[in-house]
């Protein structure tokens, strides 16, 4: 195991020297000789047939190569869009979809012509001379009415709206429980459609060669090797002519996960131009056509005892798929088969239902499904406690999963390997001082003042995954991980990796666990990823909070394998037997005789030179390709008190604590950052963010970011941070994910602290984002 | 995104800008700080085919007080607006708002002219200049607040007319400005401005109509001796807001009361 | 038509025949190949292309490079200097103030303009003198932070301080 002193220890970031100077390298920061830029023409209609496309003036436009609609990709691009199974095996309805549209534009945005010209400003002034005739269709907005008979449908080729309606368990699941409940609750639970907002947009920098019929991509993703599979298969090119480098990824969350239809139009364009082609989205192009994130709704039921024991849930998710099925579109409903949160329950029956709109497709955004699923069960507990009218805090302890159920099967078959539950929320409980804060509601509402206190005592599901479970849910690859250690003679230690930062700080954090473990320094490792010309075959991203208990655990697996082999090669330059050798703070001796040692570096210097045992090659380097036995399962509590003011319905919130649990830990200053930027986001979930479309016209509102709200440091709590250590049994390192946990938690804390504040008025549930307006109408009617 | 293109020429005097917006034609801008031309271009939602950059003449960047009257020439800063001892000493109410236009950054380009000539419903001065009674001072004439601004977007400039300067009288009386947003650098959702001035309060809102609007019926009120919390529920009185993304035009109204309220008893708190 | 831009930026003078419609971020990034500053939206909210022009802060996207003529411009290229980091650059590397690092240009300018006019800012105060910058990834926590331990360091050690006032270099 390892030796620690690395593992655990805030060390500065490897990445930072060149972020904080600017010379980090993102997409927009690279060119190529002779690059030509491209831009897009898209639709200005949420759904409309084409009726013509006239280039005549754009063809002509300074500065411009080509202008190209439909017909001039069909030749070059086959299939369509990937759309994994993931959690919805069965589909009823998946439009084709090719990256650029022919007859019908299905959401604003959706391609339909692209542009070539010297610069990027010619580029733009062409894309505005291209003339496109529409004829206008209904757009489908509205879920509910989407699923009605005679709806207006999102493709007019479809059958219906119905992408998907798959039942995980069925009503009879819950029959026993809702029969002896003695209270049932219900509710209808909203997820507003987020856009995933990296402050890097997209952009990709292609260049095929057309001699040598070789193709590179620079763009900006989250999982380089997949594209490269999708990119290569639709293009008609091998694997092994396309290397796709990912460089500086300024942010993803979810959103750089699929491939887009500019992955596949840009190389394209390279290809039929002859020379390299630069596109770079806007921020407005952003908003609008990369993925989002939520837009769901849940109808919901629990039934309970009296005394607060939880008995059945009865969901039914629906989902916003878009225009199209997302890649990882099928994700979310993971929101099912984690509804039941961190308690035991007697049933849950589940059913999600994706339906098709007219609005760009949904896809993983940090915590994919997971938030949703804390959101909904912890609103739902809440609303037991509040019928019941019992603390919150109790009716969450009397449901736990106990540290002694462990290995815990819950209600789909997962099997949650580990948690203390009960010890997060204590914690938090005392930073928070629980009890001066009731105190303090008391007295605040007795002057009319609405404060409330929210909890989410949240666990989740990462570390994609399992191959069992991963395999089915992607169509044939497993969500294992690899990684190369390769050690070079004077001793430096090159680690690749399959998975893919964009600011979780790989480049520091998986170089402590190799340095430990082999026990030299730090210095001397260095970690590479992003770039599928080197390192192993095949890696497979970073997202659902992977990268640590898949990748770091491949990656100490390798280094193992280069352990193993020093270790034979050192029993023979000491000339002991291998079991007699020790390997122990960077060197090998015999045991009982401390001084007879081979540092590490002169093993891997011999392992270069002659003297090797019978049947060993030369070198020092190995592949791990690791397979988890199970996912990981983080889990914390979050408390957020909340004040609303009386009079115009803002929501304040005035502290927020956040104690959460992801196993050992590494490198704490980065795992901080991470539950900070998690839980930001959740804020903005709750409070702020929302894509809003014209409900006729489908037309976005909300495209760019006067109208898009992040919020800025302004709107932000003090958080108080703190963890326990539950190390996680599935893996050597003990380690689990931590990456979205804060996004999974944060919600539910603070809508149920706002719950909590409107309760004296009889309001039970409030939608996401709580805008000032709407509590304000909310809290008029409640006192009329 | 990129904007459209335009042809481009800097003014180093009042005259030279407005002969250069003649020249140009009725499609050209005058270009100041730019916070609220640029991005409108770069949307490409505004494509003048000319822009006068005017940032040169630096007699319209001054501030000056005479004869009781605050000069602030078009093209001052908002910072320096905010940070001008003159302008805390002899109208306080300018510097507050001046210091929480935008952001730090927007704060060191925008202009006074800029927000005015503007004119977006959402702009914090011209509530200011209309219920001051602040003079607009243009290359042309001179032309009272209150019959500048027409609509949203739209104001009593010419084509060729160019703002030097707004005059706004001296006023260091109770004074408050209420800013209502989500986020601290967002404009004003609903902005209401408080300012006692020879013995009476005048009042006035942002953002629920096209133009500034001046509560003179809470000014009426509180004339007749209203408290602060009765005069304020004449705030909404006439007005018909338009509702948008971040606020129904009820809530508007509600802002408008509520606000006024909280801006004459945080006026009278000084 | 073309117009000559003559500018100097992190001490050195450059000389460019640009568009009027150039972007200023655009003229740094594509013309002189300083790609440090980012462009992170269309309408002037991210602050991640946030430059000094005579020591003051600004979004270089909303302001034409033409409107830079015979300005001195600050990029987050030239805060280091003789290989030495600015106590900004510092700070945030020691609090952990960057994930992805696509917003940090942009925000270590603006602390270097804030802590210039505000040299011992409160919180409230550098959140306040921060609100033209967003970030997604880090939750602003650490930035403040960062903020926070470079002004203490700069109150120290006034010389490092000089580098970015007004004027610039």
């Amino acid at each position: 195991m390892a030796v620690t002193q690395l593992v655990g220890s805030k060390i500065h970031r490897r990445e930072d020297p060149r972020l904080i100077t600017g010379h980090g390298h993102y997409i927009d920061d690279f060119t190529r000789q002779g690059t030509a830029y491209a831009a897009f023409v898209r639709s200005p209609l949420a759904h409309a047939r084409i009726k013509s496309i006239d280039v005549t003036d754009a063809s002509k436009a300074p500065g411009v190569t080509g202008v190209y609609t439909a017909r001039d990709f069909k030749s070059l691009l086959a299939g369509t869009h990937p759309a994994a199974p993931a959690f919805v095996a069965e589909k009823k309805f998946v439009p084709e979809r090719f990256p650029i549209a022919e007859k019908e534009v299905c959401y604003q945005g959706e391609i339909v012509a692209a542009v070539l010209a010297e610069t990027k400003a010619q580029a733009a002034d062409a894309a505005g001379l291209i003339q496109v005739e529409y004829d206008e269709l209904p757009a489908v907005m509205d879920l509910e009415k989407a699923l009605e008979k005679n709806s207006p449908k999102s493709h007019t080729d479809g059958p219906d709206n119905v992408c998907w309606d798959f039942t995980y368990t069925g009503p009879d699941i819950t029959e026993a429980a809702f029969k002896e409940a003695d209270v049932v609750v219900k509710e209808r639970i909203l997820q507003n459609r987020l856009a995933p907002v990296p402050m890097e947009p997209r952009g990709v920098l292609a260049e095929f060669e057309g001699f040598d019929k070789k193709l590179t991509i620079w763009m900006s993703s989250q999982n380089p090797h997949f594209i490269r599979l999708f990119v290569s298969g639709a293009m008609g090119l091998k694997e092994s002519q396309v290397r796709v480098i990912s460089p500086d990824v300024g942010g993803g969350f979810g959103s750089k996960i699929s491939p887009y239809p500019e992955d596949y139009l840009v190389p394209t364009l390279s290809r039929l131009a002859e020379r390299p082609v630069k596109w770079i989205e806007t921020r407005t192009e952003s908003i609008q056509n990369a993925t989002h994130g939520r837009g769901q709704f849940y109808d919901c039921e629990v039934a309970a005892k009296k005394d607060g024991t939880l008995l059945g849930m009865r969901v039914v998710q629906y989902l916003d798929v878009g225009a199209y099925h997302g890649t990882f579109g099928a994700f979310q409903p993971v929101a099912c088969l984690m509804a039941g949160g961190a308690y035991k329950w007697k049933g849950i029956s589940a059913r999600t239902v994706g339906v098709l709109t007219n609005r760009v497709p949904t896809d993983p955004y940090r915590g994919a499904g997971r938030p949703e699923a804390t959101h909904l069960v912890e609103r739902m507990v809440d609303l037991v406690a509040l019928e019941l009218k019992m603390d919150p805090v109790d009716i969450r302890r009397k449901n736990f999963i106990q540290p002694k159920d462990f290995p815990f099967t819950q209600s789909f078959g997962l099997v949650v390997d580990s948690g203390d539950y009960d010890k997060a929320l204590d914690k938090a409980l005392e930073h928070a001082g629980y009890a001066e804060l009731r105190k303090k509601q008391a007295e605040l509402r007795k002057q009319g003042r609405y404060m409330g206190i929210g909890f989410s005592t949240w666990i989740e599901l990462c570390g994609f995954g399992p191959s069992a479970a991963t395999a089915p849910a992607t169509g044939g690859i497993a969500l294992v991980e690899s990684a190369q250690v390769r050690v070079t003679p004077t001793g430096s230690v090159l680690v690749y990796t399959g998975t893919h930062s964009h600011g979780q700080g790989h480049e520091t954090t998986f170089p402590q666990i190799v340095a430990d473990q082999l026990g030299v320094p730090y210095e001397s490792v260095e970690l590479r990823h992003g770039d599928t010309a080197e390192g192993t075959a095949f890696g497979y991203g970073t997202y659902g909070s992977r990268s640590l208990a898949v990748g770091g655990v491949a990656i100490s697996r390798a280094v193992g394998k280069v352990i193993d082999k020093s270790k034979k090669l050192a029993a023979h330059m000491l000339e002991a037997a291998e079991e007699d050798v020790v390997f122990e703070h960077g060197a090998f001796h015999v045991k009982g005789s401390p001084d007879k040692s081979k540092a590490f570096g002169e093993v891997a210097f011999a392992s270069y030179g002659m003297s090797l045992p019978e049947g060993m090659e030369q070198g020092l380097e190995a592949v791990a390709y690791f397979d988890p036995p199970n996912l990981v399962w983080p889990f914390g509590t979050h408390i957020a008190v909340v004040e609303i003011d009386a009079e115009t319905g803002t929501p304040l919130i005035t502290k927020y604590v956040a104690v959460d649990d992801c196993g050992n830990i590494i490198n704490p200053m980065i795992v901080d950052g991470q539950i900070h930027g998690g839980i930001v986001q959740a804020i903005g979930q709750a409070l702020y963010e929302e894509v809003v479309y014209d409900d006729d016209s489908g037309q976005l509102k909300t495209g760019t970011m006067i109208d898009y709200m992040l919020p800025s440091a302004n709107e932000i709590p003090t958080m108080i941070i703190d963890k326990t250590i539950t190390p996680s049994p599935t893996n050597e390192l003990g380690v689990k994910g931590i990456g979205e946990a804060g996004t999974i938690a944060a919600s539910a804390a603070v809508i149920n602290a706002i719950c909590d504040a409107l309760s004296p008025l009889g309001i039970k549930h409030v939608d996401m984002p709580a805008t000032p307006d709407r509590l304000w109408k909310m809290m008029k009617e409640a006192r009329q | 995104m990129i904007p459209a293109a335009f042809e481009y020429a800097r003014a180093s005097s009042v005259d030279e800008a407005s002969k250069l917006l003649s020249k140009f034609g009725e499609d050209a801008k005058v270009l100041a700080g730019g916070h609220s031309l640029i991005p409108l271009m770069r949307l490409r939602l505004a494509q003048p085919t000319a822009l006068v950059d005017i940032n040169g003449i630096q007699e319209l960047d001054h501030i000056t007080e005479r004869g009781g009257k605050l000069h602030v020439g078009a093209l001052t800063r908002h910072v320096t607006i905010q940070n001008s001892s003159v302008v805390q000493e002899k109208l306080p109410l300018l510097a507050e708002v001046a210091g929480e236009v935008g952001d730090n950054q927007v704060r060191n380009m925008g202009t006074m002219g800029g927000v005015i000539a503007h004119a977006d419903s959402a702009g914090d001065y011209p509530t200011l200049a209309v219920i001051l009674d602040a003079e607009i001072v243009t290359n042309k004439r001179t032309i009272p607040a209150k019959d500048f601004f027409k609509d949203l977007f739209t104001t009593a400039l010419g084509p060729d007319e160019v703002v030097t300067e707004v005059v706004f009288p001296v006023a260091n009386g109770p004074h408050k400005y209420v800013k209502f947003r989500r986020r601290l650098f967002d404009w004003a959702i609903v902005g209401v401005a408080a300012q006692k001035l020879n013995g009476g309060w005048r009042i006035g809102l942002t953002n629920v109509g096209p133009t500034p609007v001046r509560a003179t019926a809470v000014e009426k009120a509180l004339h007749d001796g209203a408290t602060p919390e009765d005069a304020s529920q004449h705030a909404s009185d006439g007005l018909d807001p338009a509702g948008d993304l971040r606020a129904s035009p009820e809530y508007k109204k509600h802002l408008a009361r509520v606000l006024t309220k909280r801006a004459i008893q945080q006026a009278q708190g000084q | 038509m073309k117009h000559k831009v003559t500018t100097t930026v992190n001490g050195r003078q450059h000389e460019r025949e640009v568009e009027p419609r150039l972007l200023l971020v655009h003229y740094l990034r594509d013309e002189l190949g300083l790609t440090g500053t980012h462009i992170g939206c269309d309408t002037s909210q991210c602050g991640a292309c946030t430059i000094l022009v005579d020591g003051k802060a600004v979004k270089s996207c909303t302001m034409f490079a033409v409107q830079a003529e015979g300005r001195s411009l600050t990029t987050i290229e030239g805060m280091a200097k003789d290989g030495e980091l600015h106590p900004i650059q510092q700070a945030f590397w020691d609090e952990h103030g960057l994930q992805c690092g696509y917003c940090t240009p942009g925000f270590i300018m603006a602390a270097a303009y804030l802590l210039d006019q505000n040299p011992n800012p409160t919180e409230d105060e550098i959140r306040k003198g921060l609100e033209g910058n967003l970030c997604r990834c880090t939750g602003y926590v650490n930035i403040v932070k960062a903020v926070q331990s470079a002004a203490k360091t700069m109150s120290t050690s006034p010389a490092k301080k000089a580098t970015v006032t007004a004027g610039g270099n």
